[in-house]
């Protein structure tokens, strides 16, 4: 890693002060003149079909403004141009709209009061009479697959690509199940493989064939998706709570039926998404509707049990796996067989993420995926952090730890044998290849800093009560996109201004990719300013803030608009002080003739000049193949400095994925089956390290999330009536602080990737499965196999299998 | 009509700033009125709009019902008294470690800031069928949804189930059995005393009410005399968070020792059964015997007869009695947390 002057150093955030003073504005913190408040109504019923709504005596009501249901929903969402001229496919599945016609899950929004204040709104609700026609509903998504059951949705149980189709198990997959066992040999409505997966099995000295269940955990971000929303001369102003900025503004406007030039996006804080807050979403939409029909500003605030409702959830997993490993552990075939919790709207893709992760972490000789995403009348599934890569590292690792045991391999050796290195193969039926791979560095490092030779030692001693088991793993996932654009402006105060148009969810990558347009321009930084979290701002088309990729996208993407900037910098440089441009470089706010004295023109004079020769200097001419917001932000902001605006267009042979090596120690109290994580420690394969301080928060509440994950958090559903029972945060059960170690450790190691200009690869995800592996693997380590391949492992499941009573569930059983 | 929940409806507040004005404000308003203490129960009534008062009586400005004040060789804490304050009294951490251990395992360091001690033993139970207004037994209705074979009851009774499954909470009020504390309880009529054993009622003797409180009471002081000043102590809380979390079972005992032998013991649990338990056959089984793993192991065999578990409650069989060997016997403490 060359010697940077801001990239890898560790500096302030200029967001910090604001959220540590609480003077950071948030959605739910904007008022405007004769603002309403919104409540919801939300279906009491997991699957119902709406006889008859009477709104009279609410809107009877003095303070009531205004309701709106599903008849006022837009007509033909507005298509944003990538969904245009796709013919929809026959049984085209009916997407997921504002307000239900059809509730297919309990806490499903049927209709919104806007009122003067909440109170009123709230008890304009109690009012409303809702006439339902229960329909019949799944919740198991096993119960959906049953020989005569039932199925979520009248037009099927299975999501196959956009459409809904039926498919069945039989009575002897079910006698499977019944007695603990995944049924490898069911049917299935996806699959994807490559290699001789008989051969990969025969060739294997040990074949491990393992039952597995990852459970469904809401998002439950702290701050819940409160907007508020005003129309001004035709134009919708929205404050919301996203993780991306820019990429919201086309989806609000298909939610709400306008042309994305007509919505401004507002949200220059976000508190935490977590994949549920990625593009716009319905919460955004029923305000703005709500604002144009009361013709009022309307807030609405989103509560706990609302978020629990309609926050999303990520996709649980009931699972088989078979694995196959040479003596020294190598995987030679993999055999992966996934049902899939997809909710009531679409399909999801974590399931096919899964195989894709592990096929890149153990190299498998052959690999076969099956899947099946079944319906089921429980919250929306959506993305989150590392969306099937936590559940396929989370349920997969602990039968390498398993492997390992049996095969009697280190721990830390039988990853090293498995891993990939650059230009590694991976995928199934599409076979990619990793632009970067140093995970044997990683479990190098790590396995140095954690004393592993001496730590091993350590696994399943016991001390009175408490056994200790320890844990090696690894983990991946996708890290970064390419071909998004770049705005910067050099204004003629000398400052440099670095538009951003993706979001400030919290991990620092809105300004840690600013970074390297000051750097590339050698910018001191209190000279720069970092324009964000306001689309009426003029921000450049960007990634969404998802799959870990803005790092990578938008450090590519600000280093092509600095370099564009630098370029015409050279060019005015050399127009007024002669020779070339290449003769020219820049630093301190300068632009200065290369080795000679003399010759210097000020940032200020160049964006001053640039406005003097106007064109492409100040953004009256923008490059053609930039985005058409890019080029419509270019337009509002011409004439005012110099403008550097460039698509990214960098090489990248292969895909960029990042790694995490995760060393754990638990203490598991064998007369309680309380068990608390003593020590953790992360060391991450992140390309070049762009910013110390915000790596380590990823790393280390990524590993908390996946803690969560593996010990405390659930979703819980009375499968007898179809409603949620964990409604509130205390019953959802987030880890806290104190579930954390007090001392948990980091490290990096800090090799660039190749396709990047500054070496970087993004890190929130692949950091998640690392903690829950972690945990999962260092368990079982303590207390033996029995506890392999499921999530939660709560106290009584581990005390279970420590005094063999006969367990508190089936194996496959979701929802405990 | 449709159901809302989580938005508090309004109401009038009334703070008294004496106990006879809210013994006055009792009277005069009934059943339209509800009692707050620290509010960490009756908000999440209020939020749920499943309780609907006309009147709320907040008990936070009465003086007279905080703060700690020796009491002959023991103490008397106000019920307004905050678990903070309790954990951090010198006196109480002094001579009654027990009650500093479960007030300081409760909830979370921001909810003991707010909550009080005498919030803390009357609470309504948890039982997330009753909490999200299902018309249980326990509601006014016929049926109990924890106790069907689908239904999800990790963390319900395995004692004392009568047609209700749902577990008292606190995690001070086996401490305070233990320590055999007085329960002082005011009315427009006058005051009674009740031991703390006495204080918490079962589904057979009132399937709507958790204490022996009705209509009209207020719990003001808690009495806890010096019978176990400084006796061996031992509590322990399992449950699946470090923090904000209630107990899935939890344990308390005080006893006394003469030579290797237990003299006194009182033993106390909870999470259990629908109230929290004095362990009497367990406390007469040990007593005279020596403070060993083998009394222990009785002591924790005696513990669960008679258990009855739910479907998925089967594990509190084996970690009652597990717990309850560790309170005879004694132990590290599982680890460290505040």
């Amino acid at each position: 890693v060359p010697d940077y002057t801001l990239i890898g150093h560790n500096y302030q955030t200029p967001d910090l002060v604001a959220k540590v003073t609480g003077r950071a504005k948030y959605a739910e913190d904007f008022r405007a003149d004769g603002m309403l408040f919104a409540k919801l109504l939300l279906s009491p019923m997991p699957h119902a079909r709406i006889r008859n709504i009477d709104t009279r005596a609410a809107l009877d009501m003095p303070g009531v403004v205004g309701i709106v249901t599903a008849d006022d929903l837009p007509k033909a969402p507005v298509t944003t141009t990538s969904a245009a001229d796709k013919t929809p496919p026959p049984n085209e599945v009916a997407p997921e709209v504002a307000l239900a016609r059809e509730p297919l899950y309990e806490g499903e929004p049927i209709l919104a009061v806007a009122a003067t204040d909440e109170c009123t709104a709230a008890a304009a609700v109690e009012r409303i009479q809702l006439d339902l026609e229960p329909l019949p509903f799944v919740i198991d998504p096993l119960d959906g697959l049953r020989p005569t059951g039932l199925s979520a949705r009248k037009e099927g149980n299975v999501f196959v690509g956009r459409e809904l189709k039926t498919l069945r198990w039989t009575d002897a997959d079910f006698a499977q199940i019944a007695e603990g066992r995944f049924p490898m040999n069911a049917a299935h409505s996806e699959q994807q493989q490559f290699g001789d997966l008989n051969a990969g099995f025969e060739e294997a000295a040990l074949v491990l064939e393992e039952t597995l269940y990852q459970q469904s955990t809401s998002h439950q971000p702290l701050e819940s998706r409160t907007a508020m929303a005003y129309w001004q001369n035709g134009k919708l102003y929205l404050h919301g709570s996203t993780q991306s900025v820019a990429r919201t503004v086309p989806s609000v406007a298909q939610w709400v039926g306008v042309p994305e030039s007509d919505v401004v996006i507002v949200s220059e804080y976000c508190g935490g998404g977590f994949g549920s807050k990625i593009p716009g979403a319905h919460s955004m939409a029923i305000p703005a509707l709500l604002a144009k029909k009361t013709g009022r500003p309307v807030m609405m605030r989103i509560s706990r049990e609302e978020e629990t409702y309609i926050g999303r959830v990520r996709p649980g997993f009931q699972a088989g796996v078979k694995i196959g490993f040479r003596k020294d552990g190598r995987v030679t075939a993999l055999d992966l067989f996934i049902v899939q919790d997809s909710g009531p709207y679409q399909r999801q893709g974590d399931m096919q993420l899964a195989a894709t992760v592990a096929s890149l972490m153990y190299q498998p000789l052959a690999m076969r995926f099956r899947g099946i995403s079944v319906a089921t009348n429980t919250p929306p599934r959506v993305s989150q952090r590392a969306p099937g890569g936590l559940q396929g590292i989370a349920m997969l690792e602990p039968v390498i730890s398993k492997a390992a045991r049996k095969l009697g391999v280190d721990q830390v050796e039988i990853r090293r044998v498995n891993v990939p290195t650059a230009g590694s193969p991976f995928g199934l039926s599409n076979r990619q290849k990793v632009t970067s791979a140093f995970v044997r560095e990683a479990l190098d490092k790590g396995a140095a800093l954690f004393n592993w030779e001496e730590r091993k030692v350590r696994s399943g001693k016991r001390r009175g009560s408490k056994v200790t088991g320890v844990s090696a793993v690894v983990s991946n996932f996708m890290s970064g996109s390419v071909g998004y654009d770049g705005l910067v402006m050099i204004r003629p105060d000398g400052t440099l201004a670095i538009h951003q148009g993706i979001g400030n969810l919290g991990t620092h990558s809105v300004i840690d990719t600013a970074r390297v347009a000051a750097e590339v321009l050698a910018m001191p930084w209190d000279r720069c300013e970092v324009v964000w979290g306001n689309t009426g701002r003029h921000v450049p088309w960007s990634s969404t803030q998802s799959g870990s990729q803005t790092t990578h996208a938008h450090s590519r993407a600000n280093h092509a608009a600095a370099m564009d900037a630098k370029r015409k910098l050279q060019e005015i440089a050399a127009m007024d002080l002669g020779g070339r441009p290449e003769d020219y470089e820049v630093g301190n706010g300068r632009v200065f003739r290369k080795g000679s004295a003399g010759g210097v023109l000020t940032f200020a004079t160049a964006a001053r000049r640039a406005i003097e020769l106007g064109g492409k200097f100040d953004g009256h001419e923008v490059p053609g193949q930039v985005h058409a917001m890019t080029k419509s932000s270019v337009k509002a902001l011409a004439g005012q400095g110099l403008v550097g605006v460039a698509k990214d267009e960098y090489p990248r042979d292969g895909l960029t994925y990042s790694f995490v090596a995760g060393f754990a120690e638990v203490e598991v109290d064998v007369e309680t089956g309380a068990y608390r994580i003593v020590d953790y420690l992360a060391v991450a394969d992140v390309g070049t390290v762009m910013h110390p301080r915000s790596l380590g928060g990823q790393l280390h509440g990524g590993a908390a999330q996946g803690f969560g994950h593996a010990a405390t958090q659930r979703l819980v559903y009375d499968k007898t009536y179809g409603v949620a029972l964990a409604r509130r945060l205390h019953y959802n059960r987030p880890p806290t602080i104190l579930d954390v170690p007090l001392a948990m450790t980091w490290d990096a190691v800090n090799l660039p990737d190749p396709y990047n200009p500054v070496g970087a690869k993004g890190i929130g995800e692949a950091a998640i499965g690392a903690g829950a592996a972690a945990v999962l693997c260092a368990l079982t380590d303590a207390v033996g196999d029995g506890l392999v391949g499921r999530t939660p492992v709560l106290p009584e499941m581990v005390l279970a299998a420590i005094e063999a009573i006969r367990p508190t569930n089936d194996r496959l059983t979701p929802y405990i | 009509m449709a159901t809302i929940r989580d938005v508090m409806p309004a109401f009038e507040l009334y703070q008294p700033s004496s106990l006879d004005a809210a013994l006055a404000l009792l009277d005069q308003h009934g059943e339209n009125a509800l009692l707050l203490a620290g509010g960490l129960d009756s908000m999440d009534w209020l939020k749920d709009r499943l309780r609907t008062p006309r009147v709320v009586i907040d008990l936070g400005p009465i003086a007279e019902l905080r703060g700690i004040h020796p009491s002959g060789g023991g103490l008397e804490i106000g019920a307004m008294t905050t678990l903070t304050d309790v954990v951090r009294h010198p006196v109480v951490r002094e001579k009654f470690g027990i009650l500093v251990e479960g007030a300081e395992l409760a909830a979370s360091p921001q909810i003991r800031n707010q909550g009080t001690l005498g919030g803390n033993v009357s609470q309504d139970t948890r039982c997330w069928y009753y909490r999200s207004g299902w018309s249980c037994y326990r509601a006014g209705g016929n049926i109990c949804y924890a106790d069907t074979p689908t239904a999800l009851n990790r963390e319900h009774a395995i004692f004392g189930a009568d047609r209700c499954v749902a577990v008292n909470p606190s995690d001070t009020a086996p401490a305070l059995i233990a320590l055999d504390a007085k329960m002082v309880i005011r009315n427009r009529s006058g005051e009674r005393v009740v031991d703390a054993q006495d204080y918490f009622i079962g589904p057979g003797h009132d399937i709507t009410r958790m204490t022996v409180l009705r209509p009209g009471d207020i719990l003001t002081t808690i009495r806890i005399p010096d019978s176990f000043a400084g006796a061996q102590f031992y509590f322990e809380k399992v449950r699946d968070r470090q923090v904000w979390d209630f107990p899935l079972v939890n344990v308390a005992s005080a006893m006394t020792l003469s030579g290797g032998s237990i003299e006194r013991i009182r033993l106390a649990v909870n999470g259990v059964a629908p109230c929290p338990v004095r362990l009497t056959r367990v406390e007469e089984a040990v007593q005279g015997r020596a403070r060993n793993a083998a009394t222990a192991d009785l002591a924790g065999h005696l513990a669960i007869e008679g258990a009855t578990p739910l479907q998925h409650n089967g594990y509190k069989i084996p970690l009652l009695r597990n717990l309850v060997r560790r309170a005879i016997r004694g132990v590290e403490r599982a680890w460290e947390t505040s």
